[in-house]
């Protein structure tokens, strides 16, 4: 009977444990996303070549992580850091294509 | 200080065909700042163009005008040299008028 | 022998240094086949018509445009440009002392590359140089002040050829090319480049507007909108272009709005100023 009550403690500890670790990882993931997106963003500043849709999902992260919604913001968040990634992708490419359309 | 009417008026056989500019904001009151402040409505209500003493023009305007207004019309009755008298009020009370001469 | 000689040209080649950018710049080749390109394309505009951008291209919106240039809608902004420009600084100075010929008819001579500080120096960029020179705070490049400004400077320089001169100074080249490319690169989720608009849909709608043709576009800046009610300067224009095919504005004046107004201005040589414009 103890031991049931004990192995019952342990499970309720064990799930409180995981519980509150899934909250913790959510605010770490948050942050870990919107720093990943940061950076791209800042390298695509670097090239000249950031875009306005990147610059509203970060501030859309920013507003869901501020009110507690971390799994919305960190789907704000990677959105930001991939279209961060394509505006990088862009500049890389238009690097090189540019000459193509020039009037000769 | 400047009048805020331009007004040039050419006579062309009998018919005097006007066209008028005038300098006013014409806020409608349902625009907000850069501070998001809604910048409160001043309009021009009335303008009114008279040749001889009589209103050959009448314009009943409002916040649907957009800013610096132009007009154009014509009219017929009037001779070269005459004289063409513009002029509005708005909602804040604030008036201007000009006298231009028929070219 | 034969395997010293492979060996040579091997180590020849890879020794050889690459072909640097701007030996490759050939801004008067480009400008013939800018200038032979929309001639081609738009063989019944006149030349100098093309400075009046959309009016050029839409006969339907250039009678709207000639009824409208009977009082033109500019002509308030002009005023006060008038009226600030002959207004003397605390220091007593003029803006007129900063210019050639007192300031007046000279806007077809800008940009141009300034050898001393190794930079393209536009025309909006000189008057905030000639006021801080005066110890004068500097005018915001995207308010209806510079706007004022730079539209009386553009009407007293109607009709004057654009002179715009890029030397063989490779400082002066590299800012030409980087205009070039700026020009052609495309930008913003929409992924358009300058050209995309105004040389490949030149003359084509965008919405309800009329998109005019690069040769001879920056000749009718400052430009009076509808849009804006108002008039609005060259960094308002390229800025909003910016955000409008989704990518973030730089700061107005940046190096490479100067390098693009520089270029594009080059390519317009001999057309003359149209502004300030009037557009819808």
């Amino acid at each position: 009977m103890r031991t049931e009550a004990l192995i019952k403690l342990a499970v309720v500890a064990a799930v409180c444990g995981l519980t509150t670790a899934a909250l913790a990882a959510s605010t770490d993931d948050f942050k870990a996303a919107y720093a990943k997106a940061e950076t791209a963003e800042t390298q695509a500043g670097a090239l000249k070549n950031q875009w306005t849709t990147t610059a509203a999902e970060l501030k859309a992260a920013k507003k869901a992580a501020d009110a507690g919604n971390f799994d919305e913001a960190i789907k704000h968040a990677e959105q930001a850091e991939a279209l961060a990634n394509a505006s990088i992708a862009q500049a890389k490419e238009q690097d090189k294509a540019w000459t193509k359309a020039v009037i000769r | 200080m400047a009048s805020t009417i331009r007004v040039r008026a050419v006579l062309s056989g009998d018919t005097t065909e006007v066209q008028a500019l005038v300098q006013h904001p014409m806020d409608s009151g349902f625009v907000k700042d850069a501070q998001g402040k809604l910048i409160p409505p001043h309009y021009i209500e009335v303008v009114e163009f008279e040749h001889a003493g009589k209103a050959v023009f009448t314009a009943y305007w409002g916040p649907a005008v957009s800013k610096d207004p132009y007009i154009k019309f014509s009219f017929k009755g009037a001779q070269k040299g005459d004289d063409l008298t513009i002029s509005w009020v708005d909602n804040n009370g604030m008036t201007d008028s000009l006298v231009g001469k028929i070219q | 022998m034969r395997r010293a000689v492979l060996l040579a040209l091997a180590m020849f080649c890879l020794a050889a240094p690459p072909v640097a950018a701007a030996d490759s710049v050939n801004p008067k080749a480009d400008f013939k086949a800018f200038r032979a390109y929309f001639i081609k394309r738009f063989p019944k505009v006149p030349l100098n018509d093309f400075v009046n951008g959309p009016y050029s291209m839409d006969a339907g919106l250039r009678k709207q445009w000639q009824a409208i240039d009977a009082f033109p809608p500019y002509q308030f902004a002009v005023d006060k440009g008038k009226q600030m420009f002959a207004t003397p600084f605390k220091n007593g100075k003029t803006y007129g002392d900063c210019f050639p010929n007192k300031g007046i008819g000279i806007r077809q001579n800008y940009p141009y590359f300034d050898a001393k500080s190794g930079e393209v120096i536009t025309l909006d960029v000189a008057l905030n140089n000639c006021r801080q020179a005066n110890g004068e705070q500097p005018l915001d490049y995207t308010k209806d002040d510079m706007a004022a400004l730079t539209a009386y400077m553009a009407y007293t320089s109607r009709g004057k050829p654009f002179d715009i001169k890029v030397s063989k100074d490779p400082r002066a080249l590299a800012a030409y090319r980087n205009g070039e490319e700026y020009f052609y690169t495309r930008r913003g989720q929409l992924s358009f480049s300058c050209a995309s608009c105004h040389v490949q849909s030149a003359g084509d709608h965008i919405r309800t507007e009329v998109l005019a043709p690069a040769l001879g576009l920056v000749a009718a800046l400052p430009i009076y909108r509808s849009a804006w009610g108002g008039m609005g300067t060259t960094s308002r224009r390229l800025r909003t272009c910016n955000s409008q095919v989704g990518a973030v504005p730089l700061k107005a004046e940046d190096e490479l709005y100067r390098d693009v107004e520089y270029y594009l201005s080059y390519m317009s040589n001999g057309l003359p100023i149209s502004g300030p414009g009037t557009r819808p």
